[in-house]
């Protein structure tokens, strides 16, 4: 082999170690993201051992006491900050609902919120899948891939759903909102993943009203179960046959 | 019969281009638009978390019916072998994309993330009636544009019997899917009947042909091309039909529902006590849009006038605008029933009729979509053999005497 046949094969082979050296350093920092990303134990992961729900006691609830609200609001960070939306475009996780009886004339408040139905119409009308149910029955939004077409909003029975009209700064870590995304409550899936309640059962307990009851459906010793067993829990439009994880007493 | 020539429009004329000027306007102001409504968000439109398709889904659902509507004539003559329409069936094919682009683009910039497109483009949830339409508006463009290139390239001719076949099956498909958008709301009384889809398919027979007849009559006359009684007749009657089908089925919807006292409220609401939504019904959708249009196609004095058949066609055009209108926002204004029976009140608008303004942003958006249709149209047939040169009675009536 001439000596310029072997310069170029050497030029050749340096070439080529150095661009797997770069692509290399390209790629790892990638990798070690992806790691990061995924890098929840499977133990900690929801699965279908469970199927979270709230109960809640109409006769229980406070007419005037917005407190599950507000602690929604704080929790999740929304409520205040879309300063451009006007009020019909503002978002509601959870909202305190009058009904009157036109007959009775009786009147009832409740907390109505996103029911997590196990049929949910939001996961199945959601063309990209954003509008998911976890194995654990809470239904939530993948702001990642949701385009905003808000078909889901269309879908859902419960006026449970919001989209975002704006862009929105500070938003809490824990609960990530998005412009041009829709949202809803997600049960305070991040508290629920650490063994806590949501945010909204926590203060109807501390305003000492104890109308909401959150536990696991598929656990017969829970709080939860053995009172629905008891004293039965209706859902809201049942004629839809949804199954909703949200359950309410005295309708 | 003679073999129908194809031949390009010269459009080298000022009107030509003052017209491409005047759509290409429309389309900027849509695209402007756009970015007015992206820039910070949707809170500069009427939409709210109430009415959360607004005034660009009237539009957008509206070409997107139409699409498939004008390539009835293409179908008629491929599928159903009606010889006399062939002339017609690649412009046929040509408004039919065009129908469909222009309302998909609507679609799609009304999006909250619209840059997250190839996301609806590559993740599919199948159990979603829209996941599925996204496959069939994307099967529409390839089947429809083989069907097209199988009219247009002469050793291609022969299979455009079977690719015309494939397209109308196709569309079929496609109009069922999207009256099944709302056919499959479960929740929301205003929608939720399986007559959507039916009633979805001859709305978009009747819409099509009336756009694809303005096309026709404004095309003709303004290339100063013969357009015979014979073609002429025929379409302005075809519409008519289609027409009265659509009465025939917004007839059978609400008769079902006022039968139903769960329906009533709605009912009420729609046909009586809803304000805009009554007036667009009864005088936009069922006047404007179907019992004059119906006088004008039969009547003696004025069935054939060319002008008064497309006043009859701009009249369908407008009363299938008002019909969506009332379709989709008056459906979703009806507050939901969340507790038969009883009154309801919160912070969030339960139980009160939602109110809805549309703004400029959102009009000027779903114009462009027309604007963007019609744009396509009068650039292709610049450029490509869409139109015979002659629709004469010789041309196309094989009965024809004289």
């Amino acid at each position: 082999m001439s000596n310029s046949a072997n310069h170029t094969n050497n030029y050749r082979r340096k070439f080529l170690a150095q661009s797997a050296a770069v692509a290399g350093l390209a790629i790892a920092p990638g990798i070690v993201l992806n790691q990061v990303a995924h890098a929840k134990a499977d133990a900690d992961k929801a699965t279908d051992a469970n199927r979270w729900g709230i109960l809640i006691d109409t006769n229980k609830c406070n007419k005037g006491c917005t407190d599950c609200v507000t602690a929604c609001q704080t929790e999740n960070g929304w409520g205040k900050g879309e300063t451009l939306s006007n009020k019909e475009q503002q978002a509601q996780w959870i909202r305190k609902v009058t009904i009157t009886d036109k007959q009775t004339g009786h009147v009832q408040s409740l907390p109505l919120m996103c029911q997590h139905c196990e049929t949910a119409p939001c996961v199945d009308v959601c063309p990209t899948g954003a509008s998911m149910k976890r194995e654990d029955g809470i239904v939530q939004v993948d702001k990642h891939i949701c385009i905003g077409c808000r078909y889901c909003m269309m879908a859902c029975p419960y006026k449970a759903r919001s989209f975002v009209h704006e862009k929105l700064e500070l938003q809490k870590a824990t609960a990530p909102r998005g412009i041009g995304t829709v949202e809803s409550c997600n049960m305070c899936a991040h508290k629920v993943d650490k063994g806590e309640d949501p945010a909204c059962v926590t203060a109807c307990s501390k305003a000492k009203h104890g109308a909401m009851i959150f536990g696991d459906l598929k656990d017969a010793n829970s709080a939860i179960s053995k009172e629905l067993k008891k004293n039965g829990g209706e859902q809201i439009r049942a004629d839809l046959g949804l199954n909703t994880g949200v359950r309410y007493q005295g309708l | 019969m003679k073999k129908p020539v194809f031949k390009q429009i010269d459009g080298n004329t000022t009107n030509y281009w003052m017209l491409l000027a005047l759509l290409g306007s429309f389309v900027l102001a849509a695209v402007g638009s756009h970015f007015y409504m992206e820039h910070g968000g949707h809170y500069v439109t009427g939409m709210n978390n109430q009415i959360v398709w607004g005034l660009p889904h009237v539009f957008a659902v509206f070409l997107i019916v139409a699409a498939s509507g004008a390539l009835n004539i293409a179908s008629i003559s491929s599928v159903f072998g009606k010889t006399a329409y062939k002339p017609l069936a690649p412009l046929s094919t040509l408004v039919a994309l065009a129908l469909l682009a222009g309302g998909l683009m609507v679609l799609v910039l009304d999006l909250g993330r619209p840059d997250r497109l190839i996301v609806a483009m590559t993740i599919y949830n199948f159990k979603s009636i829209f996941a599925w339409n996204m496959i069939l508006y994307n099967g529409f463009f390839l089947i429809v544009g083989i069907y097209m290139w199988t009219m247009l390239q002469r050793n291609m001719n022969k299979y455009s019997k079977i690719a015309g076949f494939s397209a109308f099956v196709w569309r079929l498909a496609l109009t069922t899917g999207t009256g099944s958008i709302f056919g499959f709301l479960v929740a929301r009384q205003a929608y939720d009947a399986a007559i959507m889809a039916p009633m979805f398919i001859v709305m978009s027979f009747s819409f099509g042909l009336a756009i694809f007849l303005l096309i026709v009559i404004a095309s003709y006359k303004w290339t100063d091309r013969p357009l015979g009684d014979a073609m002429f007749k025929r379409l302005k009657n075809l519409l008519g039909v289609f027409v009265a089908g659509v009465l025939y089925f917004v007839i059978a919807q609400h008769l079902t529902n006022l039968y139903a006292t769960e329906h009533h409220g709605v009912e009420a609401f729609i046909l009586r006590d809803g304000g805009i939504y009554t007036q667009l019904f009864w005088y936009g959708q069922i006047i404007i849009g179907s019992l004059i249009p119906l006088a004008i196609i039969y009547h003696p004095a004025t069935a054939n006038s060319r002008s008064a058949i497309s006043i009859a066609s701009i009249f369908i055009v407008l009363g299938g605008l008002a019909q969506m209108y009332v379709i989709i926002i008056g459906g979703q204004a009806y507050p939901l029933e969340l507790f038969p029976g009883k009154e309801v009140s919160s912070s969030f608008f339960d139980g009160m009729v939602n109110s809805y303004s549309p703004t400029l942003a959102e009009a000027l958006l779903g114009i462009g979509g027309i604007a963007v249709s019609l744009l396509m149209v009068a650039f292709a047939v610049k450029v490509l053999r869409f139109l015979p040169e002659s629709l004469a009675d010789e041309a196309v009536d094989p009965h024809h005497s004289k």
